[in-house]
């Protein structure tokens, strides 16, 4: 009789000893992803992920638009981090038209990415924090990030979805006094998420949480193909922005942060170090940028590319960010390929939740960086 | 009230209207060349060196040599990870290409380096997911990063791979009765 029925329906028999849990996806401890957990006791046996509840075919609408009508929609996987979304998309399509971008749009192009990253790592910050049930680190990082939002507004138009990266360079040019503007915020923001160590990060009971809490080695975190602060917790060198350097961060001063831990403090230390190495390129950046010059290409109404591929990647604020872009002389892409961060840190869940307590996993599952909308495109 | 101030202020866009041309390189990137030359001296008309682009190199494999291939690229070639599976769909070559693209975390000079291993299985016109000749082997015993994306693979084109453990849907509902979505002949309504 099961054999008939499709894959993913079978009857299960029900075992006296193993209860299953369905964890979302309506339930906030999991985001709109469902995990569907064996558990004997206090102790999870085995984790099946089950996303794809806000799945909206970005790859398939993307096959109907051309070129820069998919600028919009394509950063909706992750609209708190919409710049880095955005970027390998556009790096791929300047490849396809043969663009090439102005020098000061690329400087801005990286300031934009660099707030957009801390931006998304606090939103990120408040979420771990408040399923710890540390309620001050939802309060603080939900309130700072809006310093860079407002950054962020001035730059380009918008609170969230920006939609500022567009082939051939950013939208529009920066408001006169942006540079004091974004200095003076970086450093309030510097000064703010310092404090977060006191608070957050030295918190003995977080420590007593979140340590040896899901150890992922280094040999796996290479076998299952993590990406991102996942890979670098686990001590492997590899942040895109120093190893395949896109746009100017050749000349730019990046300190890759990697730990060795591999445990959820580590890969949830990772993220915050990140944003403090952040603010220092944004300064950098600043310092170096062309004072004046165009930021955009101007483009032909609907421009055509070759018969020609692309696979272009970026460092995300969930890890590499990869797009694959396969064109055929029409103004609309064949195909649209995201390779998300998050889609490839799935693989970890159910490797690192089995044999974790129950209670454990929201510890767990939050520190891989995990942003479900992302990785169900 | 002055017109000046509701005028829009002038795009800051150069004139230049056409784009750069690329110069086409006339010789081929060597460190990229030394790894697409190991491949054709190992199995030589089996592999098919489509493009060589400076960190770049796409190599086209038929699915019966596709495991070989693949085991000597992660061990010779010390590629060791997979970061992304997709598939693409060219229905007037009556084809679905899987395209793999390999990196590697262990060799730094491989850094930047992406791999893109391709091969084919034939398209079905009125295709049932798992029980038709849409079939490729399954790299997960070698590339154990590939699980979730060939499982997405198979529920948006309909390509069984064969040895996978866990060929189930991933992304769309369970009861999902239409064709693949990522199809070129599942049309988007209104489009």
């Amino acid at each position: 009789m099961t054999a008939q029925l499709p894959p993913g329906l079978e009857i299960e028999k029900l075992d006296e000893r193993i209860m299953t849990l369905n964890v979302g996806p309506q339930h906030p401890g999991s985001g709109h992803m469902r995990l569907i957990v064996k558990v004997d006791g206090d102790y999870i046996v085995s984790c099946d992920p089950d996303p794809g509840y806000v799945h909206r075919g970005e790859e398939k609408m993307a096959e109907y638009r051309n070129y820069i009508t998919n600028i919009p929609h394509l950063e909706r996987p992750v609209i708190h981090d919409s710049c880095n979304v955005l970027y390998p998309y556009c790096l791929g399509v300047e490849e396809i038209l043969g663009l090439e971008v102005p020098e000061r749009a690329k400087y801005l192009r990286v300031i934009a990415s660099e707030l957009n990253r801390c931006v998304y790592t606090q939103y990120w910050l408040a979420i771990y924090g408040i399923f710890l049930g540390h309620s001050t680190m939802f309060m603080w990082p939900a309130g700072d990030r809006e310093f860079l939002i407002d950054a962020l507004e001035k730059m380009t138009g918008a609170r969230v979805t920006h939609a500022y990266f567009v082939p051939g360079g950013i939208r529009n040019d920066v408001p006169a006094n942006f540079e004091d503007m974004v200095l003076r915020r970086v450093d309030y923001f510097e000064k703010r998420i310092k404090e977060y160590a006191a608070i957050f990060y030295d918190n003995p009971i977080l420590i007593s949480r979140t340590r040896d809490a899901g150890v992922l080695s280094r040999e796996d975190a290479i076998r299952l193909g993590t990406t991102g602060s996942t890979l670098r917790a686990s001590g492997v060198d590899f942040d895109l922005r120093t190893k395949e350097p896109y746009d100017v961060y050749e000349e730019l001063d990046v300190k890759v942060n990697t730990l060795k831990a591999g445990d959820s403090y580590a890969r949830s230390k990772i993220p915050w170090l990140d944003m403090l190495e952040s603010c220092n390129i944004i300064r950098q950046a600043v310092q170096k940028m062309p004072k004046s010059g165009s930021v955009r290409v101007k483009l032909k109404p609907n421009p055509k590319g070759g018969n020609t591929e692309v696979y272009k990647r970026v460092e995300s604020g969930r890890g590499s960010l990869g797009c694959y872009i396969v064109s055929d002389s029409k103004p609309e892409p064949y195909r649209v390929k995201m390779s998300v961060g998050s889609f490839r840190n799935l693989i970890c869940m159910p490797y690192l939740l089995k044999g974790e307590k129950l209670g454990n996993m929201p510890a767990v599952y939050w520190s891989l960086n995990y942003w479900p909308v992302e990785a169900d495109r | 009230m002055s017109t000046e101030e509701t005028k829009p202020a002038a795009p800051a866009e150069s004139k230049e209207t056409k784009p750069v041309a690329k110069a086409e390189p006339k010789e081929l990137p060597a460190f990229e060349k030394s790894i697409s030359d190991k491949l054709e001296k190992k199995f030589g008309s089996k592999t098919t060196i489509e493009f060589v682009k400076p960190t770049r190199i796409r190599v086209k494999v038929n699915k019966e040599n596709v495991l070989e291939v693949a085991k000597f690229i992660r061990d010779e070639l010390h590629f060791d990870h997979a970061e992304s599976v997709s598939g693409v769909d060219y229905p007037s070559k009556k084809e679905i290409e899987v395209v793999y693209h390999l990196g590697s975390y262990t060799d730094p000079d491989l850094a930047k380096q992406i791999l893109t291993l391709v091969t084919s299985a034939t398209r079905e016109e009125n295709p049932n997911p798992g029980n038709d000749s849409t079939r490729l082997p399954s790299l997960r015993e070698i590339f154990y990063s590939v699980e979730f994306h060939e499982r997405e693979c198979f529920e948006m084109l309909g390509v069984f791979f064969e040895g996978h453990p866990d060929n189930r849907r991933l992304l769309l509902p369970e009861d999902w009765a239409d064709l693949p979505p990522m199809r070129k002949d599942f049309k988007i309504k209104g489009r």
